[in-house]
């Protein structure tokens, strides 16, 4: 018997531009890697399907502009996905395509059910608020009005993530890029979701603190039991984190598999550069 | 030099405009409804917004006071008042009960107002959004998609810096279930005034081009958490110098000899009928008396 999985992404295309007959078609043989050279068009994300199952940590990896990221700020509704269907099965039933539901429910799902860490700490957090609001804002946003309540499970889970308690008063724009994105973490985590999408999350922070964030990565999804779908153009992170992973390339999955399948043996010519230029 | 020959200054068509504008604010209590902010003869942010309102909304029958911080005779009411009263020949009043139309700045008067009286504020920030999210754009869509994390999140951060929730003015408030507004720099004092008010209270920002309003009999919620709930000003063993009321605004004032605090009502016409009723003789001089140190 098969598991069904947590999330469903079927199909997910991003377009940016107007499209051509000629890039429109299957074949799409007029695109320099991603750009339709006639009509000027970028396909960011091209018909990217996947299952993210209970407990898993999917990796996505592949070079710069190959759509990863674009792929998780559709995912987590910061951009609008141009077509494709994404179903989330999680304690009510909710079968509809939530890249097409309300504006308001997509918020709703955003704050309740997904925690997101940007590359760029700037885009999670408000630099100039304290630590500990930073991490409560995501559930004042889920709607608790409870001060006390907040500030417990926030003080709990900055402790979680190594902040030491007389900074979580300070705010982010005072601290440095490891507890940055430490806080990321810690509000990412607030309301409990059971996916987290982690974008490039190690990237720009020493070896130290990278394998300091890792660990930390690695306790909470045994601690939690949280979905991931990290993202990383670093394959190390990648071989640590991920149980499987997809390889990217112009906006399309050329490759999937288990992590040490794709690593031990890649099967596209892309993926056994990649693999074959860690060394 | 052109003389203008309108009633109340502005031409039909623009204060049309500015009526349409506030029909609609009425419809939809709390919620900012742009409008065509208006050349007037005084500076953007010196109460344009609710200078058009009151300009709009004039007739000939209308009796107008205007307040600014509480006071009747502070330079700019006095001007604001002036300038109607030029351009419309309308009786001006400092008698809040007589008024049928009251402009006011940062307060709203200790009488409680009917529902013959309607109440302009003049507001700078109508945005109780703006200093989480610059922009319009965004902060027209967080309110479409009733998302106000950001205004609770200004409070929660206040408490956990300070202990207590501490805006001294402008507390935000949610106007009949659905919006949260700026209920324009007015002390927490009166935040409970503007719910379920008999009177209709207009909010106008010129600069910032927007009309709202709180229609007579809305509820207006001042945002507070469960375990730390909204508290006005405490003025507790307090009372007005002049009058001795213990229920008012107070302003805090210094001595200038003795340096020494003391109380005063802020709603200076308030303050100055509750003398002339307690103390119709004796209360002149000795008020003139208070007033030479002040």
């Amino acid at each position: 018997m098969f598991e069904a999985p947590l999330l469903q992404v079927k199909n997910l295309s991003k377009i940016y531009g107007p499209t051509c007959p000629k890039c429109r078609t299957a074949e799409k043989e007029t695109l320099i890697k991603n750009y339709c050279a006639s009509c000027r068009t970028v396909h960011a994300c091209r018909d990217i399907s996947f299952d993210l199952f209970e407990g898993e940590i999917l990796g996505i990896v592949g070079e710069s502009g190959s759509g990863k990221s674009t792929l998780m700020q559709c995912l987590y509704f910061d951009q609008e996905a141009t077509t494709g269907e994404m179903i989330l099965n999680h304690e009510t039933d909710m079968d509809e395509n939530l890249l097409t539901v309300s504006a308001r429910k997509k918020r709703f799902i955003r704050n309740n059910k997904f925690g997101m860490v940007y590359q760029n700490p700037i885009y999670g957090l408000k630099m100039d608020y304290s630590a500990i609001s930073n991490v409560a804002e995501k559930m004042i946003a889920a709607g608790n009005r409870n001060v006390r309540e907040m500030e417990e499970k926030g003080n709990e889970l900055l402790q979680k993530v190594n902040i030491p308690s007389f900074r979580v008063k300070d705010a982010p724009e005072q601290f440095s890029g490891g507890m940055q994105q430490r806080v990321q973490i810690a509000k990412a985590l607030s309301n409990h979701p059971p996916i987290l999408f982690l974008d490039e999350i190690t990237t720009g922070l020493d070896l130290s603190v990278q394998a300091n964030v890792l660990d930390l990565m690695k306790d909470i999804q045994v601690e939690f039991g949280v979905s991931m779908i990290v993202v990383s153009h670093d394959l190390a992170v990648i071989r640590m984190l991920a149980d499987r992973t997809l390889v990217m390339l112009d906006g399309k999955v050329i490759e999937e598999g288990l992590t040490d399948q794709i690593l031990e043996d890649p099967q596209h010519a892309y993926t056994q550069q990649l693999v074959y230029s860690l060394i | 030099m052109m003389q203008n020959e309108n009633f109340a200054y502005f031409d039909e068509g623009a204060k049309k405009e500015i009526r349409r504008a506030t029909l609609k604010a009425v419809a939809i209590p709390g919620y900012q409804v742009p409008f065509a902010s208006r050349e007037v003869p005084i500076g953007r942010g010196w109460g344009t917004g609710g200078l058009q309102l009151t300009l709009s909304l004039i007739g000939k029958e209308d009796i107008l006071k205007v307040i600014d911080q509480g006071a009747d005779e502070s330079v700019n009411a006095v001007s604001i008042k002036k300038f109607v009263q030029k351009t419309t020949n309308v009786r001006c009043t400092e008698e809040t009960s007589e008024a049928t139309l009251i402009q006011s700045r940062h307060r709203i008067p200790e009488v409680p107002l009917t529902k013959e009286q309607i109440i302009v504020l003049q507001v700078p920030e109508p945005e109780p959004l703006r200093d989480i999210e610059k922009s319009e754009r965004k902060t027209k869509a967080l309110h479409a998609e009733e998302e106000y994390s950001g205004a609770w999140l200004k409070l929660f951060e206040q408490i956990m810096m300070h202990g207590s929730m501490t805006t001294d003015a402008d507390h935000p408030v949610l106007v009949n279930g659905r919006y949260v507004m700026a209920p324009s720099p007015i002390p927490r004092f009166d935040n409970k005034k503007m719910n379920q008010s008999d009177a209709l209270i207009l909010l106008g920002a010129g600069r910032e081009k927007k009309i709202y309003a709180v229609p007579p009999y809305t509820d207006v919620q001042s945002l507070a958490f469960e375990d730390y709930t909204f508290r006005v000003e405490n003025f507790f063993g307090r009372s007005c110098r002049l009058c001795g009321s213990t229920n008012t605004f107070l302003d805090e004032l210094i001595e200038e000899e003795t340096k020494k605090l003391y109380y005063q009502c802020n709603d200076t016409s308030y303050c100055m009928s509750l003398l002339n009723e307690h103390d119709p003789i004796d209360a002149l001089p000795k008020e003139k008396e208070v007033l030479k140190h002040v």
